[in-house]
Order: structure tokens, then C-alpha cells, then sequence
């Protein structure tokens, strides 16, 4: 099964029916992020499994742009699992992104592919 | 096992820089040609005397061959390892493996770029899992390594703006430097905002431009050039190359390759008279300095402050104004390497440190991804 695995066209296939999917190495037990054929280091097999979703932000900026385009936010996010991803944190300013920031992923689509983002997680 | 580098068995016998700031209606490759020529003539030699060829160009990806051709070059070792802007420092530690075997006796390293007048690089396929976020790279990258600096060790924007007001005080000081006149701190943190916390001002020059460096075996450099610089060590490290993949922010594979290169040399950091650390933003040199072991990691920022690598400060840092007020043609490295070696050969005219014995040239290359450091000595260090 595994090395049946297409990354690219799995991630986003996986993505259009709603369910953000990352990798995860059957022997070891750590999670890859972005999706290959092997473990890194170890060239070991990976399963798809689905994320829980929730991350923390490790660091932010605001790419400011010539009004009237809006500044946007780009974020890295350290997912609960472990692996890191770049993304960006819609649903409040991009200047109020801040660095620990809890934050929930999201599948949207804009012009093409479906993508992840994320957005503030509501307080418990 | 240790490294076994051949220590001061091959130096950089001339440098040659060219067509800084803008060089409208001609291409990258005429740039490269041209600093490659002045370089070679500055040793009596022609491109026909070459037998090593280290070249690049930013869209030719086969540009050991089109040099080549271009100049009239045969090479035996022709080498265009493409690691970003350290690529010129890799060539350098290749150059001398291969100089040292006696795979070649003269090897040239070229660089030219039109990044000014010509923009432009080959248009790839946009990354899957990371093209929907429209990062800007380069500088979203630095930006995001910037900001983890600032919440994990309480560095501020006016620590920031003092590496490109040190930067701009050596340009002020090279008549060749792209970026001159008066930048105070104030300047920096008023100048627009590109990402935070950069602004403008924190962002290295788009310039055109080109360098070339000769090298030889010790042995003849003696006779080509009153003070030789002999390539005492050189080391590369890569730790990733998207930034979502750099395990640390804060902290870049510089550390090993310094850690590599000091030990070849036989030389502490605090050794060094000058230093040359690719500034393609004001966060690279105060995580260099921290990685290199010039200050302990999270001081950076405190360490630049005061003037400390500017004119008359105690540690003189990237003294040809950099790639902040120098020059940044896409790629800065071969740029780092020629200062380092003019300061040791003591022709660098007005902003000449006294007495240089021991001159680094560190080279970053992409998104703080593949870091790579030579160390150069007068024949004093051999």
C-alpha cells in the first residue's frame, strides 16, 4: 500500500475530500510533513493518517502589500503531531497573528487547489 | 576521522568586481566574462589559462558549459553546484581538493548577474504544499526567522537597523558601493514595511553585478601576487531548504560549518581581523555571529549595537558595505569572498583594515538553508 504512495496528487486528493491528511512512519512512529514516498533519514515506509488539526504558530509576518491589495499573513505552524508547516492564520488581522498562538486548521479553496489554513482556537 | 584539508596549499591570487549597480544592455553571462578577464589579467593570465572552471549564472543551469564556450575555456574540472548564494564558498572548497590533486592549476570562480535590469528567474511549477500561501521569498522567510529572534531572545527592530546603518558606513567609505550617503536607525525603522519586522531598509540592494576569483597551489601564488590569501580551511553545512523545514529559526547550520572550518584553520573565531557574513538581511549577520562563536546565541543583537561592527567599532564586519549597501546581485557570496581576500591583500584603498592577517568570508545560501565558511590567512598564518 504504501508504496503505492503519490504525494502530491494523494495530499491534494485527500484535501478536496475534506480530510487534511499528513504521514506518518510505520516503524519509528513520527509524523512527515509535506508528504514524500520514504521517511526521512530512515527511507521507511509512511502511512497516511489524518491530522488532528491543531497547531501552535512558531513565527509570523505580515507581507504588506500597495493599497488596495490587503497585507497578508504567513505563518509557520507546529502541528500537534510535530512536523512543521508553512500556512496562514485567517479570521483576524494578519498583524494580530501572533508567535504561540493555538490555532485550528481549515480547508478552503481560492483560485485552484484546495489548501490548508488555519484559524485562532477558540479558548477551552 | 578529521578533516583532512589542504591547509594553505592553494590561495586566491586576484579578485575582480564589475559593473556594480547597473549595467543596462548587457546580459549576465558579458558581466561574468568581463570581471572574469579583469581578474585573470590582474596574474598575467587569459581565460585560455584556465583549466578549473566554478561558474554561475542565476537562470543558466548549465553554466560550466556556456562559460566555457563563452570564454574559450577547456576545463578539466568544471563544477556549477547550485546550494543558493554559498555556492561561490563551496567552490572555493572544491577548487582547492581539486588544485591540491592536480586535477587543475588554475581554477577560476565566476559570477555575474543583470538582476537590476533584467529581472527575472526560470519560472517554476508552483510547490504544491506551499504555492496557495504566496509567500515572498526571499524575504517572508527571513521575516519569519526574524520574528522567532525577536519573541525568543527580546530582539528589537533598532538592533536590526543597526547592521544596515554599520553596512551602509562602510559603503559610504567604497566608491564602488551601490547604496551611499547618510541611513541613521531612525531612517531604517521609518522606511516602508516589506515584512515584518522588515522593513526596506533591513532588505539587501537588487543590483547588477559580477565578481571572479583566481586561484593556484601556494607554490606559484608567491610569485603572482605580493600577499596571497591562502584558503587555511572551508566547510559547507545544509540543514533544509524550504524555511518550514529549518529545525530551529534561531539557530543556522553555520554553526557546523564554522565550528569545521575554525578547527582546518587552526584558528578561533576571535583570530579573525575581518569578517565578510552574507547579509541579505539584517537577522543574517547577528545569527552568524552567534553561529560562528562571536557571541553566545540570542546576543546578537546587542552584540552589533554601538557602532561594534562599523567603521571604528571593535569587530569589522562585511567592510565592502555588503549586500545591504554594496552590492546583491541575486547572489552575494562570490562578492563576500573577493572583500575577504582584497582586505588581505591590503588593496581595499579607504576602508583597508590595518594589519590583516586571518580574513573570514561567510556565505548563506536560499532561505538561511546551506551555510558554508572559508577562512583565509597571509603566508604569516601558513
Amino acid at each position: 500500500m504504501h508504496d503505492m504512495i503519490k504525494p502530491a496528487e494523494d495530499y491534494l486528493r485527500f484535501l478536496g475530500e475534506g480530510r487534511f491528511m499528513i504521514q506518518r512512519a510505520l516503524e519509528s512512529g513520527r509524523y512527515v510533513f509535506y508528504p514524500r514516498v520514504a521517511e526521512p533519514r530512515t527511507g521507511g515506509a509512511l502511512e497516511w493518517i489524518e491530522a488532528s488539526g491543531l497547531g501552535t504558530v512558531y513565527a509570523t509576518t505580515v507581507q504588506r502589500s500597495k493599497p488596495p491589495a490587503p497585507d497578508t499573513n504567513v505563518v509557520l505552524v507546529d502541528l500537534d503531531e510535530g512536523p512543521r508547516m508553512m500556512s496562514r492564520v485567517d479570521g483576524i488581522a494578519p498583524h494580530e497573528v501572533t508567535i504561540g498562538m493555538r490555532v485550528r486548521a481549515r480547508i478552503v479553496s481560492e483560485d485552484g487547489d484546495p489548501f490548508v489554513v488555519f484559524v485562532p482556537e477558540a479558548p477551552a | 576521522m578529521s578533516e583532512a584539508f589542504p591547509r594553505g596549499r592553494t590561495a586566491i591570487v586576484a579578485t575582480a568586481t564589475h559593473a556594480i549597480g547597473e549595467a543596462p544592455g548587457l546580459a549576465a553571462m558579458d558581466l561574468l566574462a568581463q570581471a572574469s578577464i579583469k581578474a585573470l589579467a590582474k596574474v598575467g593570465m587569459t581565460p585560455a589559462d584556465v583549466d578549473g572552471l566554478f561558474a554561475q549564472l542565476p537562470v543558466d543551469f548549465v553554466s560550466g558549459l556556456s562559460v566555457s564556450e563563452y570564454m574559450g575555456i577547456q576545463p578539466r574540472i568544471t563544477d556549477n553546484n547550485r546550494t543558493g548564494g554559498s555556492a561561490f564558498q563551496t567552490y572555493v572548497i572544491a577548487a582547492a581538493l581539486a588544485l591540491d590533486a592536480g586535477l587543475c592549476d588554475v581554477a577560476l570562480i565566476a559570477y555575474g548577474s543583470t538582476q537590476r535590469s533584467a529581472p527575472g528567474m526560470a519560472p517554476g511549477k508552483p510547490d504544491p504544499f506551499e504555492g496557495a500561501y504566496k509567500a515572498r521569498y526571499p524575504m517572508s522567510a527571513y521575516a519569519l526567522a526574524a520574528s522567532r529572534h525577536m519573541h525568543d531572545y527580546g530582539t528589537t527592530r533598532d538592533q536590526l537597523a543597526e547592521v544596515a546603518v554599520a553596512a551602509r558606513q562602510w559603503a559610504n567609505l567604497n566608491p564602488e558601493a551601490y547604496a551611499r550617503g547618510p541611513l541613521s536607525i531612525d531612517d531604517v525603522l521609518a522606511a516602508r514595511m516589506v515584512c515584518d519586522p522588515l522593513s526596506l531598509r533591513d532588505c539587501c540592494l537588487v543590483t547588477d553585478g559580477a565578481a571572479a576569483i583566481v586561484m593556484t597551489r601556494a607554490d606559484r601564488a608567491k610569485d603572482l601576487c605580493a600577499r596571497p590569501a591562502y584558503v587555511l580551511g572551508g566547510a559547507a553545512a545544509t540543514s533544509h531548504n524550504r524555511i518550514a523545514a529549518m529545525p530551529d529559526l534561531t539557530t543556522t547550520s553555520a554553526v557546523e560549518s564554522g565550528k569545521r572550518a575554525f578547527a582546518q584553520a587552526g584558528y578561533a573565531p576571535s583570530d579573525m581581523d575581518v569578517l565578510q557574513l552574507y547579509d541579505a538581511f539584517t537577522i543574517n549577520p547577528i545569527l552568524f555571529l552567534e553561529d560562528l562563536g562571536y557571541c553566545a546565541k540570542g546576543e546578537g543583537g546587542a552584540f552589533v549595537s554601538g557602532g561594534r561592527i562599523a567603521p571604528g567599532g571593535a569587530l569589522p564586519v562585511n567592510t565592502n558595505g555588503g549586500g545591504l549597501s554594496c552590492v546583491h546581485p541575486g547572489m552575494y557570496g562570490l562578492f563576500a569572498l573577493a572583500e575577504a581576500s582584497d582586505q588581505l591583500m591590503g588593496v581595499a584603498g579607504e576602508r583597508q583594515v590595518a594589519g590583516v592577517d586571518l580574513s573570514l568570508a561567510h556565505g548563506n545560501g536560499m532561505l538561511l538553508s546551506s551555510q558554508a565558511t572559508i577562512i583565509l590567512g597571509s603566508q604569516a598564518t601558513l
